[in-house]
C-alpha cells in the first residue's frame, strides 16, 4: 500500500491506525489511562528528553489520541498534527508557540465570534494584540503587518458569513513578509478544502464541529504543514533557540518539518495541558471514517435548502458561496469546488424580532450555539453567539440584527426545507 | 535512483540489511540531532560505530568512538554522514578509494551531493540522502505516529513488537 498514494475516503478510515499490536483490536482502542510504564530509568530518560518516541503520560500523548493526530494530518496533506480538547485551545497552543509579548496577529474580520472575542480580550492579557483586516480587500492585510506581526489569521470559509477566502492571494502575502498563514478550516473540512495545498503554513480545526460530525465530543488539532522555516531571522525563539526546558534542544533543528507540531506539544500542551479526553478522541475518529460521505451530503442539502429560501418572499437575501449569484462563488469553486459546506446565513424580513420569531418556532431544527452536527442547527448570532460584539464588530462579522444562520443537517432536505416553512409563515 | 522521492520498499529494506552503522559527526553532546539518532539505532538493535575526530577512543552511548573510517574494526554495512553537503562528497571519495565499500551511504537531513552519490551508486552503493534513519524507523515502524507524525503508510496487519513496553519494529527483521 505504501508506495501509491491513498485517496481521500481510504485515508478518513485508516490513516493512522494499523490493528492494536498487542490484541489485534481491529478498531482504534480507547486507551482511557493517565500514564504508561517505562521499561528502566533509560528508556524514561530516553523519553522525557525527546530522544524516543513514545507515551509518558495523557497530557502529552495518548496512543488514541496519536490515531486522530496522524489521521487529520494525513487527510490536510500536513507532516503532523497535536490534538487539544477544543478548537478554541488549539488556537491558543498555535498562537503561543509563534508569539512573544509585543507580538501582534493580522486576523480576518470575518471569524467565527468566539475568536474574535479571544484575540481582542482574552489575548490581551499575554501582551498580544490583533489587527484586523478585511477579507474583501486584501490591502488592509498587507497594510496592518507591521515587524512584530507573527502570524495571519483566517478561515478557509468564515463562520457565520459564508466567506470564502482566497487563501493563494494572503499566503503570498504571508510568505512574502516570511510569516506563516494559519488557517482555520473547521467549515470546510479537508474533505471541501486543503489549505496547505494552496500555500497555508497551519491548519487548525475545532474538531467539535464536521470533522467529529454528531454533535457529541469537543476537540481541536493544531496541523503542521511542514515547509515554513521557523529559523530564518530568528523570529520564533520557540522553535530556533535553544530550549532551556529540554537542556537546550533546538526544536526545528532536531525535529525538522514537523518541529511546529512538536513545539506546540512538548512546550504548549506540556505546559498549558488543554489535553483531549482519548474517549472524545476516539468519538471523533470514528466520526472522521465517514467525514467524506457526511460534508457532500451536508453540502448538497445545504445548497438546496438557499436555493428555497432564496425564492421565499419572507426572506430578504441569502449568503451562500454556492449560490451562482453569490459574490464568492468564484472563490467557492475553486477553493472547494465539492460543495460550500452546511452553514449559512440569511437575513429575515423583520430584522432582530422576527429571526427570534424564527428560532423559537422551528420543530426539527435545533435552536443551539454549534454546528456541523448530524441534525439542522438553527441560531440567531445577534442575540445569542455574537451577542457581545459592538454593532459594528456584528455586522463586520456578517452577524447583523436581521441574520440567521443554518447549519444543514443530514435529516431528508425535505423536513428540513418544510421546518423553516412553517415556522418562516404567519 | 530518485533521489527525491525514495520508496518506502528501498528504505526498509536498507533498514533490515544493514546490521553495523558507522556514524560520522556523531556528538557527545546529548542534546544534538546525532546523539539522539545513535542513541536510537543502538535501542533498535544495530551496531553503531561513533565516529568523531574529538572524541577518539572515548565512548558515546558506551560506544568506543574513532577517530575516522580507516580507524574501524571493520567495514561497516552503512555509513551515516552528519557533515554538510560538500564535507560528505568528500567522504563519499574516500570510501571509493580506500575500496572496502560500505553496501549504503546515508546523508543525514538536509544533506546532498548528487554527483558524489552517482560515483557511488555508480560503485554498487545504495545511497540515501536528506532523509534521517531514526525517522525513517520510526515512520515504517509506525512509531512515529504515537508523536502526532504523519507516517504517510497504512497498514491492516499487526505491528511488529519488540521487547519492552514500547518499542516495535520493522516487518521481517528479527533484531534486540
Ligand atoms: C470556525 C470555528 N473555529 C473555532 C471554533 C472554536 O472551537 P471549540 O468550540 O471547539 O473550542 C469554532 C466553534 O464554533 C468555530 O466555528
Amino acid at each position: 500500500m505504501s508506495d501509491n498514494i491513498p485517496g481521500f475516503s481510504t485515508l478518513a478510515i485508516h490513516a493512522g491506525a494499523a490493528p492494536d499490536p498487542s490484541t489485534g483490536a481491529r478498531a482504534t482502542p480507547i486507551y482511557q489511562t493517565t500514564s504508561f510504564v517505562f521499561d528502566d530509568v533509560d528508556h524514561a530518560a530516553s523519553l522525557f528528553g525527546l530522544q524516543a518516541f513514545g507515551n509518558i503520560y495523557t497530557r502529552i500523548t495518548n496512543p488514541t489520541t496519536a490515531v486522530l493526530e496522524e489521521r487529520v494530518a494525513a487527510l490536510e496533506g500536513g507532516t503532523a498534527a497535536l490534538a487539544t480538547a477544543s478548537g478554541h485551545s488549539a488556537q491558543l497552543l498555535c498562537f503561543h508557540t509563534m508569539m512573544k509579548p509585543g507580538d501582534n496577529i493580522v486576523a480576518a474580520n470575518k471569524l467565527y465570534g468566539g475568536s474574535i472575542n479571544q484575540l481582542n480580550h482574552s489575548f490581551k492579557s499575554f501582551g498580544w494584540s490583533v489587527k484586523w483586516a478585511d477579507p474583501d480587500d486584501l490591502n488592509t492585510f498587507e497594510a496592518a503587518i507591521d515587524d512584530n506581526t507573527k502570524a495571519i489569521f483566517i478561515e478557509s470559509l468564515a463562520n457565520p458569513g459564508g466567506i470564502v477566502m482566497d487563501i493563494e492571494a494572503i499566503s503570498r502575502l504571508a510568505k512574502a513578509k516570511g510569516i506563516p498563514l494559519v488557517v482555520d478550516n473547521t467549515m470546510a473540512t479537508p474533505y471541501l478544502c486543503r489549505p496547505i495545498e494552496h500555500g497555508a503554513d497551519i491548519v487548525l480545526h475545532s474538531l467539535t464541529k464536521f470533522m467529529g460530525g454528531h454533535g457529541n465530543s469537543m476537540g481541536g488539532i493544531i496541523v503542521d504543514g511542514g515547509s515554513f522555516d521557523w529559523s530564518a531571522g530568528g523570529r520564533y525563539p520557540l522553535l530556533s533557540e535553544p530550549r532551556p526546558e529540554y537542556q537546550g534542544i533546538v526544536l526545528h533543528e532536531t525535529f525538522g518539518n514537523f518541529a511546529f507540531a512538536i513545539a506546540c506539544r512538548v512546550l504548549g500542551l506540556r505546559d498549558l495541558g488543554p489535553a483531549i479526553s482519548p474517549f472524545n478522541s476516539f468519538m471523533i475518529l470514528t466520526g472522521i471514517e465517514t467525514l467524506p460521505l457526511r460534508m457532500q451530503r451536508h453540502s448538497d442539502n445545504a445548497k438546496k435548502v438557499a436555493l428555497h429560501l432564496s425564492g421565499h418572499d419572507k426572506v430578504k437575501w441569502v449568503s451562500y458561496a454556492a449560490l451562482p449569484e453569490d459574490r464568492h462563488h468564484a472563490l467557492q469553486q475553486k477553493y472547494m469546488p465539492k460543495g460550500a459546506g452546511a452553514v449559512f446565513t440569511f437575513g429575515v424580513e423583520g430584522g432582530y424580532d422576527a429571526g427570534v420569531a424564527l428560532v423559537s418556532k422551528v420543530e426539527l431544527f435545533s435552536h443551539l450555539a454549534n454546528i456541523g452536527d448530524t441534525r439542522s442547527l438553527i441560531i440567531h448570532p445577534a442575540s445569542t453567539t455574537h451577542r457581545q460584539l459592538t454593532d459594528e464588530q456584528k455586522t463586520a462579522a456578517g452577524a447583523g440584527p436581521d441574520v440567521v444562520r443554518l447549519s444543514v443537517g443530514l435529516e431528508e432536505v425535505e423536513d428540513i426545507i418544510a421546518d423553516l416553512d412553517q415556522a418562516l409563515s404567519g | 535512483m530518485n533521489h527525491d522521492d525514495y520508496s518506502d520498499a528501498y528504505i526498509k529494506g536498507i533498514l533490515d540489511e544493514v546490521n553495523t552503522v558507522a556514524m560520522i559527526g556523531a556528538s557527545a553532546n546529548t542534546v544534538r540531532p546525532s546523539y539522539f539518532v545513535l542513541k536510537y539505532l543502538l535501542s533498535k538493535g544495530y551496531d553503531v560505530w561513533p565516529i568523531n575526530p574529538g572524541q577518539a577512543g572515548k565512548e558515546i552511548l558506551g560506544q568506543t568512538a574513532y577517530g575516522s573510517l580507516d580507524a574501524l574494526p571493520d567495514t561497516p554495512d552503512m555509513v551515516d554522514i552528519f557533515r554538510n553537503s560538500e564535507a560528505a562528497a568528500q567522504i563519499i571519495d574516500q570510501i571509493l578509494e580506500g575500496g572496502k565499500l560500505p553496501k549504503v551511504i546515508w546523508m543525514q537531513l538536509t544533506v546532498r551531493h548528487d554527483e558524489a552519490a552517482r560515483r557511488a551508486e555508480d560503485a554498487g552503493i545504495k545511497v540515501v540522502m536528506n532523509r534521517c534513519p531514526k525517522i525513517e524507523y520510526g515512520r515504517l515502524s509506525g512509531e512515529i505516529g504515537w508523536a502526532g507524525v504523519n507516517s504517510k503508510t497504512l497498514s491492516s496487519k499487526r505491528p511488529t513488537l519488540k521487547s519492552g513496553f514500547q518499542h516495535r519494529g520493522l516487518t521481517g527483521k528479527t533484531r534486540g
